[in-house]
């Protein structure tokens, strides 16, 4: 324990009804200084937050010392915590939109905590609310303190908690996962909000992220979790280059892992497998009056391109930049206003229109493994949904059920299982025997590994890459994270607002981009500097 | 399905299976004929052949009180049924086709029909068609179809824009199949929760329009009717609409119990929260 560290834990473990979570964690945090903790899913990083903040859940039970101003909180009774919390210790979470009250105004939600602290009358609180506003970069005359969370952008939002957070110049802010749920230039605005208060206020931070480019960005000093447990501590260059525990040394291969791919064969060029010709999406918009057509929004903006046989194509972009919208057309589940997209030739239309023996041809993969399964089903029913596009299930479902099952890496016995039975990682190994069960030429993967933890995400990767080669399948890869589009593409698109704004081999883009939209986008990335990635791991 | 019932949901249920065991034994046994009459032993108070003693006519009233619950239970049942049986589907189809024509008209009906008041319609059909109690069931059923139709379409709407409701898509299972294969198992738990609420209203439907003499037809006992008979002699035999109302509110209290306690038993984010 450290005189003088703003916070400093020793011994910090939790227990939930008897069974430990969290154990033996120790830390100091300097006054002024970024603390970054990284871990995966389950390795406590939020629930040592929770544990700092008094915030436990029912059942859970803290031990050890935290030390804040000489004092030790962790055994402060709840109405001296409520003080605390705000006031010293600010936190802001993954999601904005869910830590924001909807019906409040931005304003009086920043105004509130003032309020609560004492720290303004009602008048004031009004006034110092739209100043703390202004100085997270919404000023008043762009982004008006009257404004609804539900009229702001992701990363405006995430401002606004940030507000919230420091509002009372506290010594220590809490971000856990701040900026998972932004595109990456957001996120990039954000990182930099947050250095700017650390610097301006001599605030404490304590980053806590999966994400080990963000903490190399940010942090001075690092330390990496695993199940309930801090397995390594250091300063950040120093533990980047030394990775002395085998696990940091997992995480690292897995974060940069590039899937061995047999190259595409060399020769004749294939043949196209789908092409998209100047395809238009248009959204109707809310109704003007009561007469008139309704105005439209223009999703998709006359884009083409080509993807060939046993070819992986990435597609890039921000949230609301229109992928989604095209994926949706080219699965024909909507209607193109203009245009047109070829499968194998054959036209795709929307709807009844399109016969199952073209339908059959192309499957998705979706990002959310909790969303894209029925409940209420078995695994063997899952998968099998895709036969109806056959006429039914054939005789043999099960052992082609079997099969696919194990081609992803499952065994049979999981077909009788629910879904709620199977981690993040399987679910989406479901999902994908359930794409490949009716062999299918063509897999769009819509943001297929975005939910997955890295080393989860590598596997996932090498699977889908072994099932290229032993099916020759093509991949439609759709992402906003860019680390895994050069991973797994051999030619990649960029998109932006409707547009596709750059096309090229996937190398080629990453090293050389041409348009601005592209250079902000791969700037934008945080990246651990190469050189403290260099000399492997020994020393 | 496997959460902690609650202590609600227990006592609805033993409240409501009272009446219903009444009302399912009347149909082989009552202690007396509710039609036999018997004037000198009118307004008698409890006895041993009488439990609760006997109305202005004689009559038993343990055993009017069983056959009045066997008659707001069918009326109920019917009504919940007829609900379920137009209003689900309705729900489903404008979910499916949300946004269009067919989404439109369908929802502008239900609004239409929510527009009037229920038991004012009521009274109107059984006013036109005359009272009876199938004229008491039809008026109630169609305003049970609204609400199940609202209440269908928008836990479907928000089943539209999940994951596997688009992979069933790219299945090419058409909007019919979907309906049937995944939305309707994932908003069952809904209906049975809104359908034990809908059943109290029935009864407190059946029960008023009885009383304005519109439901149940004499010699048919019913619990309106049971209290629009007593109400005059309120003075001196009390417990004549007492026995009814007090009825009429256990059976109520006791299925809004029922569905309370199911909500929060069939509701896994409920659940997960306690």
């Amino acid at each position: 324990m450290t005189a003088g560290a703003a916070l400093s834990a020793a011994g910090l473990g939790v227990t939930i009804r008897g069974r430990p979570a969290l154990s033996g964690l120790g830390f100091d945090i300097r006054p002024g200084g970024v603390f970054g903790l990284v871990g995966e899913s389950g390795s406590g990083k939020s629930m040592t937050a929770l544990a700092l903040m008094g915030l436990l859940p029912d059942g859970a039970r803290a031990t050890g010392r935290v030390e804040m101003g000489g004092r030790d909180i962790l055994g402060l009774p709840e109405s001296e915590m409520c003080a605390l919390r705000g006031r010293e210790i600010g936190m802001i979470f993954q999601e904005p939109m869910t830590a924001l009250n909807p019906v409040q105004t931005i304003g009086a939600q920043v105004a509130e905590t003032l309020v609560v602290h004492g720290a303004a009358d009602r008048a004031g609180a009004r006034a110092a609310a739209a100043d703390r506003l202004a100085r997270v970069g919404l000023p008043a005359d762009r982004v008006p303190p009257t404004r609804y969370p539900h009229e702001l952008s992701g990363g405006q939002r995430q401002r606004v908690c940030i507000a919230m957070a420091v509002a009372l110049r506290p010594k220590l802010l809490i971000a856990d996962e701040p900026t998972t749920a932004l595109d990456v230039t957001t996120q990039a605005k954000i990182l930099d909000l947050l250095g700017r208060l650390v610097a301006e206020d001599g605030m404490s931070l304590m980053l806590i992220t999966h994400d080990l480019s963000v903490v190399a960005g940010m942090a001075e000093r690092v330390a990496v979790m695993q199940e309930g447990r801090i397995v390594e501590t250091a300063a950040t260059e120093a533990l980047f280059r030394r990775r002395a525990h085998p696990y940091t040394r997992r995480l690292f291969a897995a974060a940069s892992h590039v899937p061995g791919r047999t190259a595409a064969a060399a020769g004749a060029r294939p043949a196209p497998l789908l092409e998209v010709r100047e395809a238009v999406r248009d959204y109707p918009l809310a109704r003007r009056g009561l007469w008139g057509a309704p105005p439209v929004f223009r999703a998709v903006n006359r884009v083409s391109f080509t993807l060939d046989e046993g070819e992986s194509l990435g597609l890039v972009g921000e949230s609301g930049c229109g992928k989604s919208t095209l994926t949706r057309a080219i699965l024909g589940l909507e209607p193109l206003q203009g245009g047109a997209i070829r499968l194998d030739g054959e036209e795709v239309r929307a709807g009844a229109a399109m016969p199952p023996s073209l339908r059959r041809r192309m499957q998705v993969v979706f990002q959310d493994p909790y969303g894209s399964f029925n409940p209420r089903h078995r695994v063997a029913r899952l998968v099998a949904e895709p036969f109806h596009l056959m006429g039914g299930p054939p005789p043999d479902a099960r052992e082609r059920v079997a099969a696919a099952l194990a081609a992803v890496g499952l065994g049979p016995g999981d077909m009788d299982r629910f879904i709620h039975e199977f981690s993040g990682g399987q679910r989406q190994r479901i999902a994908i025997a359930r794409a490949l069960i009716i062999r299918p030429k063509l897999i769009v993967l819509d943001e297929a590994v975005s939910a997955l933890d890295v080393s989860i995400r590598a596997q996932i990767l090498d699977l889908l890459a072994d099932l290229q080669g032993r099916f020759g399948l093509s991949y439609l890869f759709i992402s906003h994270d860019l680390t895994v589009v050069r991973a797994i593409t051999d030619r990649v698109l960029v998109m932006k607002a409707g547009e596709i704004v750059e096309e090229g081999g996937t190398g080629a883009v990453f090293a050389a981009p041409r348009h601005r939209y592209t250079q902000q986008l791969i700037a934008a990335a945080p990246a651990i500097p190469e050189h403290w990635m260099e000399n492997g791991h020994g020393a | 399905m496997s959460g902690r019932a609650s202590p609600a949901l227990g006592l609805g249920a033993a409240l409501f299976a009272v009446f219903a065991l009444a009302a399912a034994l009347s149909l082989a046994w009552t202690p007396h004929d509710v039609a036999a009459l018997d004037i000198a032993g009118r307004l008698a108070g409890p006895s041993a052949a009488h439990w609760l003693g006997t109305d202005h006519f004689g009559r038993d009233i343990v055993s009017m009180l069983m056959v009045g619950a066997r008659t707001s239970i069918a009326v109920a049942i019917v009504a919940v049924g007829m609900g379920l049986a137009l209003g689900v589907p309705l729900g489903l189809w404008a979910a499916a086709r949300h946004g269009g024509l067919i989404d439109e008209a369908i929802m502008r009906g239900n609004d239409l029909v929510f527009a009037f008041p229920a038991l004012v319609i009521a009274i109107l059909i059984t006013a036109v068609f005359g009272p009876s109690a199938v004229n008491a069931i039809l008026a109630i059923g169609i305003f049970n179809t609204p609400v199940f139709a609202r209440v269908t379409r928008g836990a479907a709407l928000s089943l539209w824009t999940l994951d596997y409701i688009l992979a069933a898509r790219v299945a090419g299972k058409g909007a019919v199949r979907i309906s049937v294969e995944h939305i309707l198992p994932n908003i069952a738990n809904l209906l049975v929760v809104q359908g034990t609420i809908q059943f109290s209203l029935g009864i407190l439907a059946e029960a008023g329009l009885s009383y304005v003499g519109l439901g149940a037809q004499p010699p048919v006992p019913s619990w309106g009717r049971m209290l629009a008979e007593s109400q005059t002699m309120i003075a001196f035999a009390p417990q004549l609409a007492l026995l009814p109302g007090l009825a009429i509110v256990l059976t109520v209290l006791g299925l809004n119990l029922m569905g309370d306690g199911l909500r929060d038993f069939l509701d896994p984010r409920l659940r997960r929260a306690r």
